[in-house]
C-alpha cells in the first residue's frame, strides 16, 4: 500500500483539495462551521442528493439523465398545485405517479428503442420545460394554505435537530445503496454499465435493467419535488432549471464512472454534499450565487478527465 | 532477379500480452504482386499499419530504396512513396475527389489557401491514368464503394507511390467492379509498382499474386512463389500444428440427443445448418475464421436471431430461445471473446461466476452472499484459480485463469449441454490441458460438449465427431478413422474452391 504523499494525492486527490478548500473557508469565515450552517447546507443537498440518487443508477448503466432538471420543475408545479385542488395526499401520489411515468418514457426510448441517452433525455428535458408552461399557464403557483398542512413537514419539520429533509435523503441513499449492492436488480445494473454484451451473454435482458434505471431516476425526482414544494411552499416554472448539471456534477465528482459499471451511492452522498459544501463557502466567501455555475463547470470536467485519465493511463489524448 | 524496393528485416512489435510480430522479414520487389496471408491474428495488419508509419516497430528496420526509413506517420509513408489502401476506407466523405486524394496534403500558397487550379488538374491527371469514370469535383460520398477505392487509388498515381498495399480491398465488391479492380492492379505492376495484396479469398490469391508470404502467431512461416505452390500447402502453413499436445478423449458412452438443430439459416452468414448431439459425446466444429461456427452456437444459444430452423431440445420442438431460456433450460456457451463477451473486466470472480444465474443466487431478488462465496470457493479449488480473492477485478488475471472464471460461471449451474467457444485461444500451455481433461470430464459426467476450434489437433483430440463448416455451410462430417487432419484441409479448402467456381 501505497501511504506517501504523493500516493495519497493520486488516490484521493479530489477529497484532499476539498479539504484543503474547507479549511481555507473556516479560516476566512467565522459561520462556515457552524451547526446551523451545516445543517442549512445539508438541507439544500438534500433534493439535488435525493435526485442524485435516482440518476446515480442510470449512470452505472453508462448511460445519463439530463431530464431530470425539468422534470423536477414540472413535479414541483404538480405537487404545489394539486395541493390546493385534490389536497396534499393526492398530491404526493400524482407527483409520483408522474415521475415514474415520465421515466418510464424515458427508459422504454432509451432501454428498448435503444435511442442515444444524451439525446433522448436532453429533449426531455426542453419537452417538460414546455409542459410546464401548459400546466402552469405561466403563472407561478403557491400553496394556499402554507401555515397549516402537513404538507410542510417535508421540507420544513425538524425530527430530533435534524431536518426532515436530509432524513430522507439519507433514508432514501441507504434505500439505493442496498439495492445497488444487494438485489438482483442492482447486480444486473452494474453488469450491463461494466460490459454490455458479456451480459447480454450471460442471459441479462439489458433493455429491462436499463428501463428500471430511468424509471428509478423519475422516482426520486419526484420525492425531490415534494421535499421542494414543501421548502418553497410554491412553484415558480423555472424552479428546476440547472438542476441536471448540479447533479451530474455530484454523481461524478463521488467518482461514479460515466463510462458505466463503476460507482456507488455512498460516492453520489459524498460528491454532491461536497459540492454543496464548496457552493456554501464560495457564497460565504462574499462570491455571487452565480459562481456556482461556474464551479459545476470545473467540477464536471476535473471529475470527468480524472476519471477518463486513470482508465487510460494518461492525461491527455 | 530484380532488386528489392522494400524490404523489412526482423521487425518485432509487442502489444501489451501478445507479440504481435516477432522477428518478421519480407520484401517487396517491383511490378510484383505480393501476396500477404494468414488467420485472423496472424499479425498481417499490424505488419502493414508498421509500413505505413501507424505503428512504430519495437526492433528491426525498413529499407526502402536501399535506405533505411523510418516512417513517421501515414502521411509521412504517402509522400515517401508507400500507400496503403484501407480495409476501411479512410476518404472523407463530404470532400470532392480532388480534396480527397491530396487529403492532408494539399498544395497551398504561402498564405495557407489551397491552390484549388493546381489541385483539379493535378487530381484530373491521376484520375485519367487509372481511367476512373468519374471527375475530380464529384464528392466522394455520393460515390460507390468501388469509385471511392479507385479515389485511393488514384492517390498512387498523384504521389508516385513505388509501393501500394491493398488491405481486403475486394471486400465490398462486385465481381465486376473486383475484375475492374484487378485491372488497375496489373497496370500498376506493369509500371513497376510493388504491390501487396492482403486477403483472406484464396482464389483472388492464386489469381494475381506472384509470391506469397505466410504468416503465423506473428511468424513468417514462408515465402512461396505462387506458381509452385497450391492451396493445400498454404492452408496447412497458415494453420499450422501445435507441439504434439496429449489429449484425452472421453469414453464413447453415449446417451439421450440432448440437441437438434435442423435446417438453421441466417442471411448471409450461415445456410441449412443440421446436427445433433448426445449426452456424453463431444462434437467438434471445425473451420477457418469466418466459417461461420460462432454466428451458428450464437445463434442456438440465443443472442442473435435465425431467419430459419428449427430446434430440438431433449426431442421436444422448442421456439428459437432468448438467451435467458437457453442458460434456464440448462444451455452454456463459453463464448469466443473472454474479454469482450465472457466476463464483465472490473467485477470479481464472485460477481461474474453468478452473473447468469442471479435467480439461482437470490431469495426475493435478495442476492444470497454465503450462497455466492460458497461457488466461488468451490470452483477456485476445483479449477485451481490463482486470484486474490473473490472481489479482485478479473482484469487482473491471466488469460488462462480468467477462462476458468468463464467455466464457473457456466459450470455452477450443472448445464445439460455446454458449447465452447475456442476454449483455449490465448491461453497458456497449462491451463490448454487443463481445459481438454475439463472437457473430458464434462463429457464422462453425461453432459453434451461441442467444441469450436480452428486448431485442428485440439478438435480432433478432444471430439468424438467433427463437422467442417466453411463459408456458412456445413461441408463434411467425420468420425473414428476418418478424423483426421487430411480430411478436414481437403473438405474446407475444397469446398472454397467450389464456392469460388461459382
Amino acid at each position: 500500500m501505497d501511504i506517501s504523499l504523493s500516493g495519497l494525492l493520486r488516490r484521493h486527490g479530489l477529497i484532499v483539495a476539498f479539504l484543503v478548500f474547507l479549511a481555507g473557508v473556516a479560516l476566512n469565515a467565522d459561520a462556515f462551521l457552524t451547526a446551523g450552517n451545516i445543517l442549512d447546507v445539508l438541507r439544500q443537498v438534500s433534493i439535488t442528493g435525493m435526485m442524485a440518487l435516482g440518476v446515480t443508477f442510470v449512470v452505472l448503466t453508462g448511460r445519463l439523465d439530463l431530464s431530470v432538471g425539468s422534470l423536477l420543475t414540472l413535479l414541483t408545479v404538480i405537487v404545489v398545485d394539486q395541493h390546493n385542488s385534490a389536497g396534499p395526499f393526492a398530491a404526493i401520489v400524482m407527483t409520483l405517479g408522474a415521475g415514474l411515468a415520465i421515466g418510464a418514457f424515458n427508459g422504454i426510448l432509451v432501454g428498448f428503442i435503444g435511442l442515444n441517452a444524451l439525446i433522448v433525455t436532453l429533449a426531455m428535458l426542453s419537452f417538460l420545460q414546455g409542459l410546464v408552461l401548459f400546466y402552469s399557464g405561466g403563472s407561478n403557483v403557491n400553496i394556499a394554505n402554507a401555515q397549516d398542512t402537513w404538507f410542510a413537514v417535508f421540507g420544513r419539520g425538524d425530527f430530533l435537530g435534524i431536518p426532515v429533509p436530509v432524513i430522507l435523503f439519507l433514508l432514501g441513499a441507504l434505500v439505493a445503496g442496498l439495492v445497488l449492492q444487494f438485489t438482483t436488480l442492482g447486480r444486473r445494473i452494474y453488469g450491463v454499465g461494466g460490459n454490455e454484451t458479456a451480459s447480454i451473454f450471460s442471459g441479462i435482458d439489458a433493455r429491462w435493467t436499463v428501463f428500471w434505471t430511468y424509471v428509478i431516476s423519475g422516482f426520486t425526482t419526484g420525492v425531490a419535488a415534494i421535499i421542494m414544494g414543501s421548502r418553497v411552499m410554491g412553484a415558480q416554472n423555472t424552479i428546476g432549471q440547472g438542476y441536471e448539471l448540479t447533479v451530474l456534477a455530484g454523481v461524478i465528482l463521488g467518482g461514479t464512472s460515466l463510462l458505466g459499471g463503476s460507482g456507488s451511492v455512498w460516492r453520489t452522498v459524498l460528491g454532491i454534499s461536497m459540492l454543496g459544501f464548496i457552493q456554501n463557502g464560495l457564497l460565504l466567501l462574499g462570491f455571487a450565487y452565480y459562481v456556482q455555475w461556474l464551479v459545476t463547470w470545473a467540477v464536471i470536467i476535473i471529475a470527468v478527465w480524472i476519471d477518463l485519465g486513470a482508465k487510460r493511463g494518461r492525461i491527455f489524448a | 532477379m530484380t532488386d528489392a524496393i522494400l524490404k523489412v528485416k526482423d521487425i518485432t512489435k509487442t502489444f501489451p500480452g501478445v507479440k504481435a510480430l516477432d522477428k518478421v522479414s519480407f520484401d517487396i520487389r517491383p511490378g510484383e504482386v505480393h501476396a500477404l496471408v494468414g488467420e485472423n491474428g496472424a499479425g498481417k495488419s499490424t505488419l502493414m499499419k508498421t509500413l505505413a508509419g501507424l505503428h512504430q516497430p519495437d526492433s528491426g528496420e525498413i529499407v526502402y530504396q536501399g535506405k533505411t526509413i523510418q516512417v513517421a506517420g501515414p502521411l509521412d509513408a504517402r509522400q515517401k512513396g508507400i500507400l496503403l489502401i484501407h480495409q476501411e476506407l479512410s476518404l472523407s466523405p463530404e470532400l470532392s475527389v480532388a480534396e480527397n486524394i491530396y487529403l492532408g496534403a494539399w498544395p497551398t500558397n504561402r498564405f495557407g489557401v489551397l491552390k484549388k487550379r493546381e489541385l483539379r488538374r493535378n487530381a484530373t491527371a491521376a484520375l485519367e491514368a487509372l481511367g476512373c469514370g468519374f471527375g475530380p469535383d464529384a464528392r466522394v460520398g455520393t460515390l460507390s464503394v468501388a469509385m471511392q477505392q479507385m479515389v485511393e487509388i488514384a492517390r498512387a498515381e498523384a504521389f508516385s507511390a513505388n509501393v501500394v498495399i491493398f488491405d481486403e480491398p475486394t471486400a465490398s465488391l462486385t465481381d465486376t467492379e473486383k475484375d475492374q479492380l484487378f485491372h488497375t492492379i496489373r497496370s500498376l505492376k506493369e509500371r513497376g509498382v510493388g504491390i501487396v495484396y492482403i486477403s483472406h479469398k484464396m482464389d483472388e490469391i492464386f489469381d494475381i499474386t506472384d509470391r506469397i508470404t505466410v504468416l503465423r502467431d506473428g511468424q513468417v512461416q514462408g515465402t512461396l512463389d505462387t506458381s509452385e505452390t497450391d492451396l493445400n500447402q498454404i492452408t496447412r502453413m497458415m494453420i499450422g500444428r501445435t507441439l504434439d499436445t496429449f489429449f484425452v478423449k472421453a469414453k464413447e458412452e453415449f446417451g439421450a440427443e440432448v440437441l437438434r438443430v435442423e435446417g438453421l439459416s441466417k442471411q448471409g452468414l450461415f445456410r441449412d445448418v443440421s446436427f445433433s448431439v448426445h449426452e456424453g459425446e463431444v462434437l467438434g466444429l471445425y473451420g477457418l475464421v469466418g466459417a461461420g461456427r460462432s454466428e451458428v452456437v450464437e445463434t442456438i444459444f440465443g443472442v442473435r436471431k435465425a431467419d430459419a430452423g428449427t430446434l430440438y431440445w431433449k426431442e421436444g420442438e422448442i421456439d428459437l430461445p432468448a438467451a435467458r431460456q437457453s442458460i434456464d433450460m440448462g444451455m452454456a456457451l463459453v463464448p469466443e471473446s473472454r474479454k469482450e463477451q465472457g466476463l464483465v473486466l472490473m467485477m470479481g470472480g464472485r460477481e461474474n461466476t453468478s452473473l447468469p444465474h442471479l435467480r439461482l443466487f437470490s431469495e426475493l431478488s435478495v442476492m444470497n452472499r454465503t450462497k455466492e462465496m460458497a461457488v466461488f470457493e468451490k470452483y477456485r479449488s476445483a479449477l485451481s484459480i490463482k486470484t486474490t480473492g473473490p472481489d479482485q477485478p478479473v482484469s487482473l488475471l491471466s488469460g488462462g485463469n480468467q477462462q476458468k472464471f468463464v467455466l464457473a460461471k457456466w459450470l455452477c449451474a450443472d448445464p445439460k449441454l455446454i458449447i465452447l467457444d475456442e476454449p483455449t485461444r490465448g491461453i497458456d500451455v497449462g491451463s490448454k490441458s487443463a481445459i481438454h481433461e475439463l472437457i473430458a470430464d464434462l463429457a464422462e459426467q453425461g453432459l453434451a460438449v461441442i467444441v469450436i476450434s480452428s486448431e485442428m489437433p485440439e478438435v480432433l483430440g478432444v471430439s468424438h465427431r467433427v463437422l467442417a463448416m466453411s463459408e456458412g455451410d456445413v461441408v463434411a462430417e467425420f468420425t473414428g478413422d476418418e478424423m483426421t487432419e487430411e480430411n478436414l484441409i481437403d473438405a474446407v479448402s475444397h469446398h472454397t474452391q467450389q464456392v469460388a467456381a461459382e
